[in-house]
């Protein structure tokens, strides 16, 4: 096979040459080095794209959420106005599950091919990508189940009013929901049949998000302001921002050793 | 100063000989604290002005559910030290802790339950203590699970410990957003004795009670450390000296 | 300037009861090969990941250019390329767009030398088809783009040549040999050796 011009091979300088800033002593790779936030972008679109090669599995999430809204009156009663009292803690318990369906892919498929591998091996943060593929989770799941949490609550009998308050809370829950499942997520890798071990890991860590979640939603649908525990909510969010791709990151290399 | 006896702590047969020696100094002061506590607070006390007689069963539920917090502290801060300083002594610690703090959220759990009965009429309330406890049992099992479900040893003890560190920093937010959930609907508020007013003659027990578990907890675990040890080191040299001595 | 060198002292790491690596010990300098070969289960991929950093030695260390990896590990990892057994494409990607997330991660990749680095690997034909048709041999080649891509100074490679034909083979000895020529090093774990045309190799035998 003949060796084509201009090849990768002649991209770099004789050994022995002063090195460039950033570069290993004595290599100079002609490409720079990509920052945090480019790997991060890079690894957020990587689980897009591929979520969206597979559009067929994107709707999943929101089936499950439609079905879990629907066996409520079903099982308890068709009138509005009793369904309307329900209505936050079927939404919530619908949101929250739907959520965790798809936690066990967040990581899964990362492992199993070696792509977790070379994120732990490419001098990034691990961090930054855990929380890259985290947003992109949540993207995925949570942002799709809060646009829907609206049409849900219709059929439960909620006032129009309240829509707007009910997509917010579930859209910040939901943000903290993903974060706290990527860290049950990361800790089951490798274990077979995972599912219930990932829900019963996650759960009592989500509490306190479906506690001010369904109140928020509660008082919106009573038309009071929501502020007090949307704001418990946010920070909920916020310090899972802070904290739970540290601890997945430690819980990837952990399944990686 | 002189820390080689802090390095020994790391030494697997330096931990098993030494629980051997120290668990007597536990067990008994233990047995001798509870049977103390019991007597003081099954006989001697006063009954309650308001319960009556059926107080008396926080003699074993407060003991029970401070048990089992603390246990759960301690799994935590040991998994957190073989996390961070790779010591298999102190996950062999964290993995003894587990089953030991289950049954104490167990036994507040059904104490609490048992309480009830005569005082409300039912076995179980939603008030913010009980709910507590029961995330908190969620919590252990989850630990458990999570350690069964891992077949490398090493790499269950460092998951679990990063589980087990995740743990200890929700259960204060669980707990308050338990009590915030509590607040707003006004449920009734359970075993509540008159705390300031409570008589010596009640309280003195209790805090025996409370050391008596306390010091149980800690002979139970040196006695379940030893086997975790031995279970851990069973291909080791030392195992086979200990075993033909 | 100090010289890249890999040093091993006596690594020693257990799976459970299993003593994997027992006291394993060498120095690579530049332009060295190393060749870790054994039996399956002999450690020979628990022996690489030790070295990357993903695996912790009970006893023992891993230092490069006198220092211990373990004290600025992002700094090691960038100077290295690790390639599992296994090419770590998603099926649902083009070979193009794996290689795009793959080293774009690490470096900003540009399409000349993406494209370079496919025609290189002899992938031009089938680089924009999805990774779940080609076939194992092809995925061997396009991580093989990936390490072309990365000419760092050490690469650990394990077992490189699986499912690839006589000019793929001959492709990786020439992707070794180009390595080493720029004073890099390298360490392949391999069934049957590398190719015949890689000079300055050290043979490692691990015991099961």
């Amino acid at each position: 096979m003949s060796r084509p011009e201009g090849t990768v091979a002649q991209a770099f300088r004789a050994v022995g040459e002063p090195t460039a800033p950033g570069t290993a002593a004595g290599f100079a790779v002609s490409m720079p080095r990509a920052g945090a936030l480019e790997a991060a972008r890079l690894a957020l679109l990587r689980d897009l794209q591929l979520a969206f090669r597979k559009r067929g599995q994107l709707v999943q999430p929101l089936a499950f959420f439609a079905m879990v809204t629907l066996l409520f009156p079903l099982a308890i009663s068709p009138e509005l106005a009793r369904l309307r009292e329900l209505a936050p803690g079927v939404l919530w318990v619908g949101a929250l599950l739907g959520s965790l369906l798809a936690l066990e892919f967040l990581f899964r498929d990362d492992a199993h091919d070696g792509t977790l591998e070379q994120y732990a091996l490419s001098g990034q943060s691990l961090t930054a990508l855990m929380f890259a593929k985290t947003f992109a989770h949540w993207l995925l799941t949570g942002l799709p189940l809060a646009l829907m949490a609206p049409i849900a609550a219709l059929s439960l009998g909620v006032a129009t009013a309240a829509l707007p308050g009910i997509l917010l809370s579930v859209a910040v829950g939901t943000v903290a929901l993903s974060l706290i499942g990527s860290i049950g997520a990361a800790l089951t890798l490798g274990i077979k049949r995972s599912g219930a071990l990932l829900s019963l890991l996650t759960l009592p860590l989500s509490l306190p998000v479906l506690i001010f979640g369904a109140r928020a939603t509660q008082l919106a649908i009573h038309g009071e302001s929501l502020l007090a525990p949307l704001e418990l909510l946010a920070a909920l969010a916020v310090l899972g921002i802070t904290l739970a791709p540290l601890a997945s990151a430690a819980a990837v290399r952990i399944s990686l050793e | 100063m002189n820390w080689s006896w802090f390095h020994r702590l790391a030494s697997p047969p330096h931990v098993y000989a030494l629980a051997a020696r120290l668990t007597p100094w536990f067990a008994w002061p233990a047995a001798v604290a509870i049977i103390a506590g019991l007597w003081g607070g099954l006989v001697l006390a006063p009954p309650d002005y308001q319960q009556g007689d059926g107080f008396r069963i926080i003699y074993v539920h407060a003991p029970s559910a401070w048990m089992s917090l603390m246990v759960y502290v301690t799994m935590a801060v040991s998994a957190a030290v073989g996390l961070v300083w790779r010591i298999k002594v102190a996950h062999a610690v964290a993995a003894s802790c587990a089953p030991i703090g289950a049954s104490f959220t167990f036994a507040a759990l059904v104490t609490g339950a048992l309480w009830g009965q005569p005082m409300w009429g039912t076995y179980w309330q939603w008030d913010p203590r009980l709910t507590s406890e029961l995330v908190l049992l969620f919590l252990y099992l989850g630990y458990m699970g999570l350690r069964a479900g891992i077949e490398d040893p090493q790499r269950a003890d460092r998951a679990s410990a990063v589980l087990a560190v995740v743990g200890v920093v929700n259960v204060p937010i669980i707990h308050y957003s338990v009590t915030w959930w509590n607040s707003l609907h006004q449920a009734p508020s359970v075993m509540r004795l008159a705390k300031p007013a409570m008589p010596l003659a009640m309280l003195l027990p209790l805090l025996l009670m409370l050391l008596g578990f306390t010091l149980f907890f800690v002979a139970l675990l040196l006695v379940r450390l030893r086997g975790e040890v031995l279970a851990r080191e069973r291909a080791a040299s030392w195992i086979r000296e200990v075993v033909s001595a | 300037m100090p010289a890249e060198r890999l040093e091993v002292e006596n690594l020693h790491l257990w799976r459970g009861e299993h003593h994997v690596l027992r006291g394993v010990n060498f120095t690579l300098a530049r332009g060295a090969c190393l060749e870790v070969c054994g039996a399956n289960g002999s450690g020979k991929t628990t022996l690489l990941r030790t070295l990357c950093g993903l695996a912790y030695p009970e006893e023992g260390r891993v230092l490069w250019n006198g220092e211990n990896v373990r004290q600025d590990l992002p700094a090691f990892h960038e100077a290295l390329v690790y390639l599992g057994h296994e090419p770590p494409l998603k099926s649902d990607l083009t070979a193009r767009e794996n290689l795009h997330y793959w080293i774009g991660v690490r470096r900003q990749l540009g399409e000349a030398e993406l494209a370079a680095a496919l025609t290189r690997v002899g992938a031009p034909d089938w680089c924009d088809r999805l990774v779940r048709t080609l076939s194992a041999g092809q995925r061997r080649r396009v991580a093989l783009a990936a390490v072309a891509l990365l000419p760092l100074p050490l690469w650990l490679l394990d077992e490189p040549t699986t499912n690839l034909d006589t000019e793929g083979r001959e492709l990786v000895g020439d992707l070794v040999r180009e390595q080493l020529e720029r004073g890099g090093m390298v360490v392949a774990a391999v069934h049957q050796g590398l190719p015949q045309s890689v000079r300055n190799v050290t043979r490692l035998e691990l015991a099961a």
